[in-house]
């Protein structure tokens, strides 16, 4: 690792602040995904950014939306009774990744700004039309994501929460990598009043993306048979020596099958 | 660098380091506390598994300063003298390992996985696990003492 500077303000002003004068100040969050970077000398900075003290890890409920601190851990996530309750598919999503210690450490924040086009949340967020809330603005689920590792973040953006809506039912599968246990392929499906959408991660070579045959096969009807038939294009998923792209397009129906059978369940 | 404070196996340390000291470096290398062990450096193996305010961690990937105020558990302060914490003791009657270099790592683990859990069940265990791995023996000792010591009620 190269040496560098640790800084721990006590505001997301603050942060934002030091954030701004160079672009070799990094936010840290978890630490999952950037430690390892650093220790690799694949990434330099000057000072990094610790937000422990920021008070960003709040779990709270907001006029009946769902709202996560971004330094609350995929340990806090999958232990919420909140979001147990109000929206079980996201606590047993957090309770998926990694391993245990990196669920300790690794927080939803850390895991969105990353925008690893294998991680489990940029799913979620995705299929449950959720929203990001920085410092500066609120992005939409959507706009959020823009390419692999890459987000509508500015460079002195911060994420500060994300917003969650209940759906009537969800669920995500994921088919983990059996080394790493980041998702070969992750489908998260959830249906809304007058929607459904459905989110794949893992798959697409510019990251998460939704699914739009499989949600209209489902949008005529909530069932298991809607998908027998359904066959999905390779064209633009991820070929490498984990999974050829044949091999994921299949993989996308499967998790889509199993995702609607245990919302089903709930 | 920056002055830290934190206490380990319940002594208090105060020392100054660098900023990008990983926290297993200074166990190992300020506190001489070399139970803790590096396996792989790369967040993977989980030899260097410690508990801090409680939680499991990987060493090899938290720095120093960040556990500064941290209340810090290794595998050297488990046991009480000559008598081994309840962990240990499964670990040595089922012959939970065979090199031995993955054991600390393991028993810090499987002491924050049953905990207030004492009919954990063997998938649980292994779901557990999944941060540590083990080049001999095939987890299945090591699954069979975990199970063992969660139904003994050491608090």
């Amino acid at each position: 690792m190269y040496s560098f500077s640790y800084l721990k303000p006590a505001s997301i002003k603050e942060a934002s602040n030091i954030l701004s004068v160079s672009d070799e100040n990094k936010v840290i969050s978890g630490g999952m995904t950037l430690l390892p970077t650093l220790k690799q000398r694949l990434a330099r900075v000057e000072n990094l950014i610790g937000l422990e003290n920021c008070g960003l890890d709040k779990i709270s409920l907001q006029e009946g939306i769902l709202k996560i601190g971004a330094m609350a851990t995929h340990d806090d996530v999958s232990n919420s009774k909140l979001i147990k309750s109000e929206n079980p598919a996201i606590a047993e999503l957090a309770s998926q990744i990694g391993d245990r210690q990196v669920r300790n450490r690794g927080t939803i924040g850390g895991s969105l700004a990353n925008n690893d086009p294998s991680a489990c949340y940029p799913a979620a967020l995705l299929a449950l039309a959720g929203k990001v809330h920085t410092n500066k603005r609120d992005i939409k689920a959507e706009d959020f994501f823009v390419d692999l590792f890459e987000t509508a973040l500015e460079e002195d953006e911060i994420i500060t929460s994300v917003s969650l809506p209940k759906p009537e039912k969800a669920a995500y599968e994921k088919f983990p990598n059996p080394a790493s246990r980041y998702a070969l392929v992750g489908v998260f499906v959830a249906k809304f009043d007058s929607e459904i959408r459905v989110s794949v991660t893992g798959a697409g070579e510019e990251g998460v993306f939704r699914c739009l045959e499989i949600e209209k096969a489902l949008l005529a009807e909530f069932s298991i048979e809607s998908l027998s038939n359904i066959l999905i294009s390779a064209e633009g998923l991820i070929n490498d020596i984990h999974a050829e792209a044949d091999y994921r397009a299949h993989l996308i129906v499967e998790m889509s099958k199993r995702a609607l059978i245990k919302s089903l369940t709930r | 660098m920056k002055q830290v404070t934190l206490t380990v196996n319940a002594t208090k340390h105060k020392h100054n380091i660098s900023d990008h000291m990983l926290l297993v470096d200074f166990i190992r290398e300020r506190l001489k506390l070399t139970g803790t062990h590096i396996g792989c450096d790369t967040s993977q193996c989980g030899a260097c598994v410690i508990h801090v305010n409680g939680k499991s961690i990987k060493s090899c990937t938290m720095l120093a300063v960040q556990a500064d105020g941290c209340d810090i558990t290794t595998i050297e302060g488990l046991a009480d003298g000559d008598v081994l914490h309840p962990m240990q003791q499964a670990f040595h009657e089922n012959h939970g390992l065979q090199c031995g270099f993955c054991t600390p790592g393991m028993i810090m683990s499987a002491i924050e996985l049953i905990d207030g859990k004492p009919d954990i069940t063997e998938r649980e265990i292994r779901h557990g696990l999944e941060g540590n791995l083990c080049r001999c023996t095939g987890y299945q000792n090591i699954v069979k003492s975990i199970q063992e010591a969660a139904k003994f009620d050491y608090r």
